[in-house]
């Protein structure tokens, strides 16, 4: 760990805060993109059996 | 070939389903380097001490956070004239991406603004039209959700984002335009043999790809799932109608 000296608290909350907000667009796109996948492949074999 | 081939769905999702994982893996690894990089391995600078890190996510933020709403024109501008789905599609899948974008450059700024300038916020041209692009993004995902009509709902937002794009400009240029207020003008400029230090420069770059290639891979990701969500509401209407 680098020594970051009395601005420690604010580059630590600087690259937290970032990388998480980060972390979770890139979350809510996967988890966002398996669930819609799911839904269509439901809804193309309902058509399909219908 | 033309590049109107890809405003077919079809084509668009088979070109896109073998380039988004190759995307995601080079945005993690530029990231990863461009970050540890600036983090642990660069000095910190003679006047703002260790806070010249901040750099390395603020400057790649705020730029996304601009060039995404010009993406978003683009795209919108090609709905309006030509009527392609799925670049209005692209223009909605975006957002998101920028509206965190553009929380992290106003968060980070903040953050380094309070030791620097001794205040978290100030009424400056740069921060306050970058606030107002933070509430066009919002407004815009906002009226996305309201209109339940697809087609409408894209002609709707991409006037939105037309009238937006005077804001995206204006934070991007509002320091060149008034000479007054805290921030300093652009730390990247192509008109300057030198913009930063090279021990700064080189990881900032890495960092600034990094966040180019993340959008990529999330916008491209997301396109496929509005995609795919149309598709749904077709079918949906087809067995209603049945």
């Amino acid at each position: 760990m680098p020594d970051l000296g009395k601005y420690a608290a604010e580059v630590a909350l600087a690259y937290g805060v970032s990388l998480a907000l980060l972390a979770g667009v890139v979350l809510l796109s996967v988890r966002q993109s398996r669930r819609v996948k799911r839904s269509l492949d439901e809804a193309e074999a309902r058509r399909t059996d219908g | 070939m033309s590049l109107w081939e890809y405003a077919n769905p079809r084509k668009f999702m088979g070109l896109t389903d073998r380039l988004v994982m190759p995307l995601f893996v080079l945005a993690g690894l530029s990231l990863a380097v461009g970050l540890i990089w600036g983090f642990f391995f660069t000095p910190d600078d003679f006047r703002m001490g260790s806070t010249v890190k901040i750099i390395y996510i603020h400057v790649p933020s705020a730029m996304m956070a601009i060039n995404i709403w010009a993406m978003m024109l683009v795209t919108s501008l090609v709905w309006l004239i030509r009527r392609h789905h799925v670049s209005a599609l692209a223009a909605k899948a975006a957002a998101p991406i920028g509206v965190t974008m553009t929380l992290i450059a106003l968060f980070t700024g903040a953050v380094w603004g309070q030791p620097m300038w001794g205040t978290w916020w100030a009424w400056d041209p740069r921060l306050t039209s970058f606030l107002i692009l933070f509430l066009f993004y919002l407004g815009y995902m906002a009226l996305w959700a309201a209109i339940e009509d697809p087609d409408t709902a894209a002609d709707l937002t991409s006037v939105l984002c037309l009238v937006g794009s005077v804001f995206a400009l204006l934070s991007r240029y509002a320091v060149n335009f008034w000479n007054q207020g805290l921030h300093q003008g652009a730390t990247l400029s192509l008109d300057k043999e030198e913009n930063i230090s090279d021990v700064f420069w080189f990881p900032l770059l890495v960092s600034i790809a990094g966040f180019v290639l993340l959008f990529v891979a999330l916008v491209l990701l997301r396109t496929r799932t509005e995609i795919r969500a149309r598709r749904i509401h077709a079918l949906d209407a087809r067995e209603r109608m049945a």
